[in-house]
């Protein structure tokens, strides 16, 4: 297959011809360069999506009381519902082996002193499971757990950033420090994806706050994650009869919409991705068009090559020359052009996106890049576009009877 | 080597035919130089087309080198081409961006002879035509004269058993034509089958047989006397 000859040939014409090579190859390799910048940043576009959705666990599903919009069981509509350990406890005996993790939340505003340090933050009271459901991760000392709930102990687990504002460069764990009056002690720190607010939080044990807040047992909020084996229809289905026991046990009408609210992530997951998919396919069309368009191209060029060469054509077929190695010399050159200007385009194309980095993030594009396959794919699909453009003149070159090309000046 | 029987040729043109040969006979032994003659709308060129296998006869028999030609595939004329003919054209047909020496080695590249071979080759005939020191230069460098005498080289190269000779001195001056037919010639007295096809009485006087055609038939064909080299 390799031919040397035929190669000194292509070498020659290109040579001789450098006007209308560089040409075609100008058009292929902007053509691949748009494909592949266009493509790079549609990633870039879905990583940023990924990133937003992501600090949640998919599988959450958060439940907060509010007032109720309609009359029902006896009692007037604007009725405020509020949940208590019971409603966490009826929730896990009903629903637990479709349960992952659940924690109640109960929001506080604290105001933090340390020493000379002070601030104003949130404080939210969990239980230990609420570590997995929010994605915390411990960086120092550890989170609540299970002792600590039971013996309704003083302890704090901070955020990074309120480490870093009150504490300074001391370190946090193992201190005391003054939330609203009372002494806690700091038993962790952690970090989390989320973004700078996560990291202003302080996380207590929930039995605490309810014995130092009136000493109810009441609760603002229940975060929960299902089991993930149950599957999205699984999850709906939970959803709907978590709601419906809830607003059984509060006497809220089935239709009261403001009454007991559920929210689930994975719809919104699913959503916002179908959104970045279509974004994404969008893109692809956008840059395979581009690429035709290259190789409508290439493709018009090679015709006024084969046009411009049909004397010469005619000389070969005269001397010697087969049909065979007519299309050859044709296509050989146009597919060496088009893969070796493709080439070309795709790494200043990747070159552009890496020194892109993240400096379009706010624009919603995070990290734009292709990965190693789309650079495969996006190279044999240029040789094909190179073979197919390079294919029909050839053949029509190859037909050409040498007396009309003999005839041509 | 050549024998033509009652060969006719048509053109269509629009809902009629162009009936350009009319019934050839002819026969061509080797080692003859022959010259056919006749005007324009003759049926010269077609018939010299014909006999250089870049145009098909519609009926009649050809037989070249014992070979009836019929059914001709693009393939097989191309190799028969390579084998049996040379072409030397009115125009030269030299590859513009090739020089002399690549222009003479093409045939060779088709015939499948190696690089070394084929320069060695195409040496020895620019050699033979007096061009040697003109090798490595592009056809725009060189004197019409000089161009001929490259492609009288190319057609030779490939050592055929047939010279298909199309007007070669048409596009030059009397002085150069004649440099041309010098050498048209000397390559006969080395045994080669030589066709030259002219509408010049002075070009055909100096080939050994002379064929005239007209509206598509033979109408005379005549041996001249046995030519001798002036120098």
């Amino acid at each position: 297959m390799f031919d040397i000859d035929r190669w000194r040939e292509i070498f020659q014409s290109i040579g001789k011809n450098k006007l209308r090579t560089f040409l075609g190859a100008f058009t292929v390799a902007l053509g691949i360069f748009i494909f592949t910048v266009l493509f790079g940043m549609g990633n870039g576009l879905k990583n940023q999506f990924e990133e937003f959705f992501m600090d949640d666990a998919t599988n959450a599903i958060f439940i907060y009381a509010g007032r109720t919009s309609k009359p029902y069981g006896g009692f007037k509509e604007n009725r405020r519902i509020i949940f208590k350990n019971e409603d966490l406890a009826l929730i896990e005996k009903e629903y637990g082996d479709k349960i992952e993790y659940i924690s109640p939340r109960i929001y506080k505003n604290v105001n933090v002193r340390y020493k000379n340090e002070a601030g104003s933050y949130n404080a939210t009271a969990v239980m230990p499971d609420h570590q997995f459901l929010e994605k915390t991760i411990i960086t120092k000392g550890r989170y609540i757990n299970n002792d600590d709930i039971k013996n309704k102990r003083r302890y704090a687990v901070i955020g990074r950033l309120v480490e870093e504002d009150i504490y300074r460069n001391e370190e946090a764990v193992g201190t005391f420090v003054n939330l609203n009056g009372m002494a806690y002690m700091v038993i962790g720190v952690f970090e989390d994806a989320g973004g700078d607010n996560e990291e202003r939080r302080i996380y207590l044990p929930v039995s605490t706050t309810q014995l130092i807040y009136k000493n109810t047992d009441e609760i603002d909020q229940i975060n929960l994650t299902y089991q993930l084996e149950i599957g999205i229809p699984g999850a709906r289905k939970l959803v709907s009869d978590i709601t419906r026991t809830l607003k059984e046990k509060h006497s809220v009408a089935r239709d009261d919409q403001s009454g007991i609210r559920v929210r689930s992530v994975f719809e919104n997951v699913e959503a916002n991705m179908q959104f970045a998919n279509v974004l994404q396919l969008i893109v692809l069309f956008i840059g395979i068009g581009t690429l035709f368009a290259g190789a409508i191209g290439i493709g018009n060029i090679m015709v006024f090559v084969v046009k411009e060469r049909t004397k010469e054509l005619g000389i070969r077929k005269a001397l010697g020359a087969t049909p065979k190695s007519i299309v050859w010399l044709i296509l050989q050159e146009s597919i060496f052009i088009t893969s070796l200007a493709g080439y070309i385009g795709l790494l200043i194309a990747v070159l552009v996106l890496s020194r892109i980095g993240n400096s379009l993030q706010d624009y919603f594009i995070k990290e734009p890049q292709v990965n190693m396959s789309t650079v495969i794919t996006a190279t044999i699909i240029l040789v094909v576009v190179g073979a197919i453009a390079g294919f029909i003149p050839a053949k029509r070159a190859a037909s050409i009877k040498p007396i009309v090309a003999l005839g041509e000046d | 080597m050549i024998k033509l029987i009652d060969l006719h040729k048509s053109y269509p043109m629009g809902k009629d035919f162009l009936h350009v040969l009319k019934g050839i006979n002819l026969e061509i032994n080797e080692g003859e130089f022959v010259s056919i003659m006749g005007s324009s709308g003759s049926g010269k060129s077609t018939l010299l087309n014909i006999l250089g296998l870049l145009d098909t006869h519609d009926k009649g028999e050809y037989f070249l080198n014992d070979l009836k030609i019929e059914k001709l595939d693009e393939k097989k004329a191309a190799m028969l081409r390579n084998k049996f003919l040379g072409f030397v054209f009115q125009s030269f047909n030299l590859i513009s961006y090739k020089t002399a020496v690549e222009n003479v080695s093409l045939p060779l590249y088709y015939k499948g002879v190696n690089r070394k071979d084929r320069q060695k080759l195409a040496m020895d005939y620019l050699d033979k035509v007096g061009l040697v020191d003109w090798a490595n230069h592009l056809p725009s460098e060189l004197s019409g004269g000089q161009k001929q005498r490259v492609a009288i080289a190319r057609a030779l190269v490939t050592q055929p058993k047939l010279i298909l000779a199309d007007e070669p001195t048409g596009a030059l001056d009397s002085v150069t034509g004649e440099q041309v037919m010098e050498i048209l010639r000397g390559i006969h007295a080395d045994g080669m089958t030589i066709l030259v096809i002219t509408h010049e009485e002075d070009i055909a006087e100096q080939t050994e047989r002379i064929v005239r055609l007209k509206d598509g038939l033979i109408t005379s064909d005549e041996k001249v006397k046995k030519v001798v080299l002036n120098s």
